[in-house]
């Protein structure tokens, strides 16, 4: 059993908790939540490097990621071309950078996506309750059952190779998680005494949930939606891998992994591993945000 | 028995002075009232006197010893050991005292064992349940802690408290979060206990009265300081510190505290106290 | 005169596991202006959920919920807009009563908010200098505050729309003992400036008994004794309000304890629930308590459901 000093933590007489230096202005106070947080550090350093080369990448490319050059196909690692080139003689340095800057949007954008969606729907089912709850949560188990990227891939199917196609069959696929994530949370608060409050003074329904219940609950879904973020670009580039959705010419990473496979046995292995590896680090610099945004909402728990 | 003896203790917590010099001693066979707010520092000094202070916590000057053994001193390698060998300490909350998982007779046998107790603790354990005034004490003992009352809980916590077979027992606000009937009873059961063992008590409450009934000698803690110290009795009769003071007139305002609650009646117009006062 | 406020014969049930608990068992209460009256009972008396259906937070199961005569028994919160202005509870922790998220100025200002209020500004600083508290606080959360100063906010957003009744459960539990003090000099200041009636819920004899008029007595959703506060703590008709007074903690006298009346100790059992629901604690149960406990005028304004209540024709 750990013992607290009841004095000093969560306490109704107790003083607020230990801050950095009275007058420190903001940088300070980064430095010192940097210091506390090394998720953060790297992290946030890893994806602030992704972002910024995702949008150098796509704003500049160093070369046209689209530029056949026939003449110049295969050729290994080097100067002027640092990643080497692809069997059509295109920049795989180019086409990385452009690359990450698809994946990482569609990442994101799947996240806001589900992030809406999911957790909207899971604050209204989870406060009204009843027959509306029961029906969502029928729902929401039947689309659980598939697994998400089997499920990803058939609406994928389903709707066309498109890129908006990809994204919307992503997104259905994580609503779900995102959903129930939220309700359970509702669940919890809107027992709370400060909802019962807000009833108190008259506020409305639609009021109660979005201003008192949603802040609170919303916690834990903003966490796994920065996690998201990370595991829809591994599906993403996972369903162009096989053939679904994104299609070539395109630079998105999972397509140009597929297009560089089968010339890793001849030995040109740079056309599939760097893209890989680019996918590799975007996902890993998610995890860690995702990791640092579970440690600050731990350490509320209000 | 040994006594338990506080001496000049001051300890700071991330530097800031939390206890600022106190000296308490609780003799075998008594009971001695630690009295004072949330934020007076005396649930750390419990916690000091087990030797289980928290992390940031640094002991400063003074010492606590329980007959011969050093319990905590500024040298910190000597806290680092494992304490708990004569004192015991019941809680505010029992249910978190308890482990939820695990029957109730089962965790008076765990307790048990760690003080080398082999064999027949079934036995035993059932035995201290029905000593702490658990009825059908065989039956309790197979239940968990979520299929008890508060007042229940309370009581297996004392039979784990009594088990380890203490020196000095130390209650930190053990009647807070029960109800008044069940609290007398469980002051009732500390005391029998008391002088059933012989063993000292340290009873904290930041209610003077529940104090003052049960203690010979009560200690008054305000700011990491000992306002006021003696017996009961002087200590109620002619307060000398003005804080003590004023809890004294507090309770002074119920007459059924009294035992007179013929003259209960809302009290007319008072002044506010000022806004520094009232916080 | 008639009542303020009233419940009749108010009941609400709770479903646990296929079990129905009678958390509320046929109390019936009416409140007059500017009284104040109240509620003990120990944990499972049902007093905070009384306290919900009175301000209209529950629906109750069976019975009537009346203000000014007017029934709003079981009225949806939309349809109990205007009723909320009037009756107001004040919770007894601040800490999980007050949204954590929300500033101190924008916690006292919602209730404004909601109701259009002009000029919400003025009556925001008018409202915080009632209750005692500065300006500064405004910007600051509710877990920045002391105990006493998060209490003030809760009471300073209760009072805000000016209402006529305070329901307040627990209002000094907690908070230190000096605090107490203070709170409750606020509280009874607050109730002559305003003409406030309060409901005082609260398991601390003491408070009750320095601050209401009239006590009524809950034991496990039914009313054991009701009537002016000394005459139940002096001369109690009911048994349980007997074992309740001589539990308190007596000081100056410390040998007092001897002659304790207490309960019967006993693991859950099954009761009927006809008879009085207290006989498996009471140390005076007789074979007479297995039926319906009669209602004993004790005194004009002082009943007792117990058999042992004796009718009492002047003051012992």
């Amino acid at each position: 059993m750990r013992w607290t000093y009841a004095g000093l933590s969560a306490g109704s007489d107790s003083p607020p908790e230990i801050l950095p230096p009275a007058g420190a202005g903001r940088l300070a106070r980064v430095r010192t939540e940097l210091k506390s947080h090394p998720n953060l550090a790297f992290g946030g350093t890893l994806a602030a490097l992704v972002v910024a080369v995702a949008v150098v990448g796509r704003l500049a490319p160093p070369d046209n990621p689209l530029a056949i050059n026939a003449g110049h196909a295969l050729a290994s690692p080097g100067p002027g071309r640092w990643f080497g080139t692809d069997q059509f003689g295109r920049d795989v340095l180019s086409r990385v950078l452009y690359g990450i800057g698809i994946d990482v949007l569609i990442g994101l954008t799947v996240a806001a996506l589900a992030l809406i969606a999911g957790s909207l729907v899971g604050l209204v089912s989870g406060y009204l309750g009843g027959w509306l709850d029961d029906i969502v949560m029928r729902v929401v188990d039947i689309v659980m059952s598939f697994p998400s990227f089997l499920l990803a891939l058939s609406i994928a199917v389903v709707l066309g190779n498109t890129l908006p196609n990809v994204v919307v069959a992503v997104t259905i696929a994580y609503v779900p998680y995102i959903l129930r994530l939220t309700r359970s949370s509702v669940l919890s608060v809107r027992s709370a005494d400060y909802v019962l409050g807000a009833r108190a003074v008259g506020a409305s329904r639609a009021r109660v949930m979005v201003l008192h219940v949603l802040p609170n609950a919303a916690g834990a879904s903003v966490v796994q939606a920065t996690l998201m973020s990370g595991w829809a670009i591994l599906d993403v580039s996972g369903l162009s891998f096989l053939g679904v959705g994104i299609q070539p010419p395109s630079p998105e990473l999972g397509v140009q992994v597929a297009q560089g496979a089968s010339y890793i046995t001849s030995g040109q292995w740079w056309v599939s591993v760097f893209p890989g590896v680019a996918i590799i680090l975007a996902v890993l610099a998610f995890n860690f945000l995702g990791d640092y945004a579970d440690d600050k909402l731990r350490g509320q728990g209000s | 028995m040994s006594g338990l003896m506080i001496e000049g203790l001051r300890i700071s917590i991330h530097g800031r002075d939390v206890i600022r010099g106190i000296d308490l001693h609780v003799e075998p066979g008594t009971c001695v009232g630690l009295v004072g707010e949330s934020g007076s520092g005396k649930s750390l000094t419990a916690l000091a006197s087990l030797g289980l202070l928290p992390s940031g916590a640094q002991v400063n000057a003074g010492r606590v010893v329980l007959g011969d053994e050093e319990i905590v001193t500024p040298d910190l390698d000597r806290t680092a050991r494992v304490r708990g060998s004569g004192i015991a300490m019941i809680f505010q909350s029992p249910r978190a005292a308890l482990n939820p998982v695990l029957r109730v007779g089962h965790q008076v046998e765990r307790v048990l064992h760690r003080k080398g107790q082999r064999d027949d603790l079934r036995r035993i354990s059932v035995a201290m349940l029905g000593d702490v005034g658990l009825l059908e004490p065989e039956k309790v003992a197979r239940l968990y802690p979520h299929e008890l009352s508060g007042g229940m809980c309370q009581r297996v916590v004392i039979a784990m408290g009594i088990a380890s077979e203490p020196d000095v027992l130390i209650a930190d606000e053990p009647t807070t979060a029960l109800d008044v009937t069940v609290q007398a009873d469980i002051l009732d059961l500390l005391d029998d206990l008391r002088s059933r063992t012989g063993m000292g008590m340290l009873l904290i409450s930041h209610d003077l009265s529940v104090v003052a009934e049960r203690c010979a000698s009560v200690c008054v803690m305000r700011n990491g300081q000992i306002a006021e110290a003696g017996a009961s009795a002087t200590v109620m009769s002619s307060p000398s510190h003005p804080f003590t003071a004023e809890l004294v007139r507090d309770l002074m305002r119920s007459p059924v505290a009294q035992g007179r609650p013929d003259q209960a009646r809302p009290s007319e117009t008072e002044r506010e106290p000022t806004q520094e006062a009232a916080g | 005169m008639t009542p303020l406020i009233e419940v009749r014969e108010l009941r609400k049930d709770y479903r646990r596991g296929g079990e129905v608990l009678h958390a509320v068992d046929g109390i019936s209460l009416a409140l007059m202006p500017g009284e104040s009256v109240g509620v003990i009972g120990e944990s499972g008396s049902g007093k905070s959920t009384l306290a919900r259906c009175i301000t209209g937070l529950e629906r109750p199961t069976g019975g009537r919920l009346l203000f000014r005569n007017r029934d709003v028994t079981g009225r949806s919160d939309r349809a109990l807009r205007w009723f909320r202005r009037a009756v107001q509870p004040v919770f007894q922790d601040p800490l999980t009563a007050l949204n954590p998220r929300w500033t101190i100025r924008q916690l006292i200002l919602e209730p404004l908010k909601i109701h259009g209020e002009e000029d919400a500004e003025r009556r925001l600083h008018d409202v915080l200098e009632d209750v005692g508290l500065s300006d500064q606080l405004l910007r600051r959360r509710p877990r920045d505050l002391s105990g006493g100063e998060r209490q003030r906010v809760a009471i300073a957003r209760a009072i805000v729309l000016r209402p006529s009744v305070l329901v307040l459960d627990e209002p000094t539990a907690s908070v230190d003992m000096s605090m107490r003090r203070a709170l409750l000099a606020l509280l009874r200041r607050l109730q002559a400036e305003h003409g406030l009636t309060y409901l005082y819920i609260s398991h601390d004899i003491r408070t009750v008994e320095e601050t209401c008029g009239r006590t009524v007595v809950m034991y496990r959703g039914r009313m054991a004794e009701e009537g002016p506060t000394a005459a139940v703590l002096n001369s109690p008709g009911h048994v349980y309000t007997r074992v309740l007074v001589s539990a308190i903690p007596r000081i100056g006298n410390a040998t007092g304890h001897d002659g304790r009346l207490r309960t019967r100790s006993v693991i859950g059992q099954d009761l009927s629930s006809s008879g009085c629901l207290f006989v498996e604690r009471c140390p005076l149960a007789l074979p007479e308590c297995a039926a319906p406990p009669p209602v004993v005028e004790v005194r004009p304004g002082h009943r007792a459901a117990c058999v042992l209540a004796e009718s009492k024709g002047s003051s012992r």
